[in-house]
């Protein structure tokens, strides 16, 4: 077997090797590379499957192709130009990754963002969650051929995209997030404009909702498939809404609360089959609460500064930089060499879209972590796929992979 | 929360007090430096005990001291679903020191171990399946130890892993 | 017979070829128009007014394409798999009659190249063949997305020409010919009541869905599933090979499409009596776009059907339900020959 796998290893894409054939149980017909070039991989991700037929009988998962090295890039970087790397973990939800990192320097040096900024981190999380869930959803209702979602969702998506271009200039990869708070306060206006949003958004989601829930080949592609129990899940690893399809109800937003999600009324969708079906129902739920949380900080938006007011980390205004000599000399030491953290070590979690999403930050009292170690979600995720597919066929495959909403970026870093 | 990261520590010192070398409590997180033969036998107990029920392994990270003799840091961060509560285990390594798997008490960190050996070097003993998993099997190095510069090995190879079976012609 | 007859029936091919790949041309651009509208999109629009000419660019542009041949592929299956999917399906529309008979004074032209008594049957038999062409272009590209594709494809194909053949079974028998024209004929009352989509009900719901299995259109398009097998049987394909395919699998469905609206739609009948002043053929067009309208409304609409999935559906519901309504037209019909009523 070990030799076969070699084999298959070692040609690339879907391109022919020479088919093995066993004889007797658990025997196969074929290898199939799938991926990394593979439509519904998600990325350059390659499963290598062993086939009887259309069935599944073995399957490894073959990572790296994407792996560019972000935790070594990132020893070599200030905190603040380590955000930029993190956009480019997770890239359909590039402001959770700034996210986790920002809290985690701010946990290191203990700092307080002031309410404002919480309550905007807050919603553009909660954005983020839904135009993540908004790619999952299409990428998904595809992989399974409803082509229709996937325009739909992509549209919807767009306009989400339109307020992140608002707040930080730039549509895929923000760098919003600072240290202590946001790069900016949020333009006027849209804050109403995010609001009517929401409105517009819970009848698209019904609609998209209408087309999948209730339909029959729908129900037939992800019931009872890719089932995995809530022990399974838990020893693999798996964690965010994919956990929360197996029926346990682990939401780090619940259980260790972060930015301004204590003063936040939501619930955690749960539903307890475990399979592809379960799975869909937590994500498409989580978005209407996201619209709910989305919906309280704009309700309850505090005014006052977006930063946390701390001479570490916050550089000086501009105009008293152009006229304090002392003031000017501190701006300039701050853009060259940013910040120093204290000595000592972090791990925080938040609860990204996709799951746990970690940074372990070992500082050695420099400006630039000595060691940064992201958590990501996808990865531990991925390695439940082996798992979910056992016993399914080609076709249940893809269904799988989307259902544990992967991002090779995350996957690979 | 659960426990709180002192009484966690107590705990787990009271039950093995000659494994826990180190305790400390920084950030409201708690650390213990295990020994890394008992490493298993502290895992073990950790996801048991009925108070400490750590099911979750949240993660798996080394992180590189160069000038230390046992120069690797393992680090587990273990984290408690039904008592919502975290703890830091730490092992210390040498270079070419297997650190003992900790697959059989958590099957997760089968993917975390075998990232850190690709990237760091650091060897588990009794993986049932330690492979490179970012880089290619060939590789070379451990690109996340300290000595590995930023920018990379000038002589990595070119023409990585992209071999052919044998039989087939490139037309 | 006139002397003429030779080259009569040769202009009939002729319109015949150019009219269908037309037609097929169409249909690609109405399709993605359409599909475009459905999923809140443009469409083509950027070649020629309104995105008309962009089939006609793709067509040049797969022409003109390099062909290549995958290495240790089969090079004689490669090369002919094409062909051996379109020329039966070309063949097939020699038996199809597009509309009533055209009458020059004296002269009568039937607007079908072979108007022929066992129709019906020749088009299953043909349409059969296109397998062929599926499963060598699959088997012979070396390559195992192909060969899975055209695995599903040889599986499929046969399973539903089973269920199709038993869902025609209760129309030719109550039209009592296989000979296209008069299934038509047998339709016609001045009203849309006697055609057989309304007696003939269940077999129209198969025959629809045995008619999409078939020429591979959502959800049913298994053998070339994009998100499982990439492309499916036609993988390795490019250029012109590639466009054979294309043009194959569009004029099979507008040749399903037309005997569907043969069979179940009363081809050329106006659905009222008081719209006869409209012609034959402009009812025939029309009620294949609506077909085919149908056809792109579901694929848009319904997400792909699971292999074990659309076999469990042909031959656990849509082949007993055949049985079924076989049986119960050959009661009602001899119940109503004892009772000397006609039907």
């Amino acid at each position: 077997m070990a030799t076969d796998l070699e084999q298959a290893r070692q040609s690339i894409g879907g391109l022919s090797v020479e088919s093995v054939t066993e004889t007797g149980e658990g025997r196969r017909d074929m290898v199939v590379n799938m991926g990394p070039q593979h439509p519904s991989t998600h990325g350059v991700l390659r499963v290598v499957l062993d086939l009887q037929g259309e069935n599944i009988v073995g399957t490894d998962v073959q990572i790296g192709y994407l792996h560019r090295g972000i935790e070594k890039l990132s020893e070599a970087r200030t905190y603040t130009q380590v955000i930029p790397l993190t956009d480019r973990t997770d890239y359909t939800a590039a402001m959770t990754g700034n996210q986790g990192l920002c809290v985690a320097v701010e946990r290191l040096m203990e700092l307080e963002v002031p309410p404002r900024g919480r309550y905007i981190r807050t919603m553009i999380a909660e954005l983020q969650r839904l135009a993540s869930h908004l790619i999952w959803l299409g990428t998904h209702a595809m992989d399974i051929g409803a082509a229709t979602v996937f325009l739909y969702c992509f549209r919807e998506r767009e306009r989400i995209l339109d307020f992140f271009e608002a707040f930080s200039g730039a549509r895929l990869t923000y760098s919003y997030y600072r240290v202590g708070g946001v790069a900016g306060d949020a333009p006027p206006g849209i804050l109403q404009q995010i609001y009517e949003f929401t409105n517009y958004f819970v009848d698209r989601l019904a609609e998209n909702e209408e087309l999948l829930t209730g339909n029959d080949i729908w129900l037939a592609r992800t019931q009872g498939v890719g089932i995995i129990s809530a022990e399974e899940a838990v020893a693999i690893g798996l964690t965010g809404p994919s956990l929360r399809g197996s029926g346990l109800a682990y939401d780090i937003r619940k259980a260790e609360p972060y930015e301004a999600y204590a003063d936040m009324d939501f619930e955690i969708p749960v539903f307890p089959d475990g399979d592809v079906f379960a799975r869909y129902r937590v994500r498409i739920e989580e978005m209407k609460q996201s619209v709910r949380i989305i919906r309280q900080c704009i309700e309850h938006m505090p005014d006052g500064p977006v930063n946390v007011q701390d001479s570490r980390v916050t550089p000086p205004k501009r105009e008293v930089a152009m006229t304090h000599m002392e003031s000017m000399i501190n701006h300039f030491m701050w853009n060259i060499h940013s910040f120093p953290t204290p000595k000592g070590e972090v791990y925080s979690a938040i609860e990204s879209p996709k799951g746990e999403l970690g940074y372990y930050i070992v500082s050695d009292g420099s400006n630039k972590p000595y060691r940064l170690r992201i958590r990501p979600p996808s990865f531990c995720n991925l390695q439940a796929l082996p798992l979910l597919v056992r016993g399914q066929m080609i076709a249940d495959v893809v269904a799988c992979i989307g259902s544990i909403d992967i991002v090779l970026g995350e996957v690979d870093r | 929360m659960g426990l709180d990261p002192d009484a966690l520590l107590d705990r787990l010192q009271a039950h093995f007090p000659e494994a826990i070398l180190q305790r400390a409590v920084a950030r409201g997180e708690a650390t213990a430096l295990v020994r890394t033969g008992d490493l298993v036998a502290v895992a073990t107990y950790c996801r048991d005990e009925g108070e400490l029920r750590f099911d979750h392994l949240s993660d798996i990270a080394a992180v590189d001291w160069p000038r230390r003799p046992e120069r690797f840091d393992v680090v587990y961060h273990l984290y408690s679903i039904p008592a919502n509560h975290r703890l830091r285990l730490k092992v210390h390594a040498a270079d070419g020191q297997p650190v003992p798997t900790v697959t059989a008490v958590w099957p997760a960190a089968n993917w975390l171990e075998r990232e850190v050996y690709d990237l760091m070097g650091v060897e588990f003993a009794g993986h049932p399946d330690l492979r490179r998993i970012m880089m290619w099997d060939d590789y070379p190095y451990f690109p996340l130890r300290k000595e590995f510069p930023t920018e990379g090995e000038p002589d990595e190879p070119a023409d990585y892993h992209v071999s052919f079976p044998p039989g087939t012609e490139r037309v | 017979m006139e002397w003429y007859y030779p080259f009569i029936v040769l202009a009939k091919v002729v319109i015949v070829l150019i009219g269908v790949s037309l037609a097929a041309y169409i249909n690609v651009y109405f399709f993605r128009k359409e599909l475009g509208r459905m999923q809140s999109r443009m469409g083509p629009n950027r070649v020629g007014p309104e995105g008309l000419l962009q089939s006609l660019a793709d067509a040049v542009k797969m022409l003109i394409k390099e062909d290549t041949i995958p290495a240790d592929s089969d090079r004689l299956l490669f090369k002919i798999g094409p062909a051996l999917l379109i020329i039966p399906i070309f063949v097939a529309f020699a038996v199809v009659p597009f509309s009533n008979d055209w009458s020059f004074g004296q002269t009568v032209l039937h607007p079908v190249i072979s108007n022929t008594n066992v129709g019906l049957l020749i088009v299953l038999a043909l349409t059969s063949m296109g397998v062929y062409g599926v499963v060598m272009g699959g088997w012979a590209s070396n390559n195992k997305y192909g060969m899975m594709g055209s695995l599903r494809a040889s599986a499929q194909m046969i399973s539903y020409e089973v269920t199709l053949g038993l869902s025609v079974i209760g129309v030719v028998m109550l039209a009592h010919s296989l000979n296209l024209g008069d299934i038509v004929e047998g339709q016609a009352s001045g009203t849309f009541a006697t055609w057989y989509i309304v007696r003939q009900f269940p077999a129209f719901i198969i025959f629809f869905a045995g008619i999409m299995a078939e020429s591979a259109r959502p959800p049913f398009d298994l053998p070339e599933a994009e998100s499982e097998l990439v492309a499916g049987y036609h993988v390795e394909y490019s250029g012109a090979r590639f466009f054979i395919y294309q043009t194959a699998e569009w004029s099979a469905m507008l040749l399903w499409v037309c005997v569907a609206v043969i069979l179940f739609f009363g081809g050329w009948l106006p659905p009222f009596g008081a719209l006869s002043f409209i012609p034959g053929w402009l009812w025939f067009i029309a009620k294949c776009y609506a077909l085919i309208f149908t056809i792109i409304w579901v694929g848009a609409t319904w997400p792909r059907i699971r292999y074990d999935e659309l076999m469990t559906l042909n031959w656990k519901v849509f082949l007993p339900i055949g049985i079924a309504n076989f049986f119960i037209v050959a009661a009602w019909k001899t119940i109503a020959a004892s009772l000397g009523v006609g039907v």
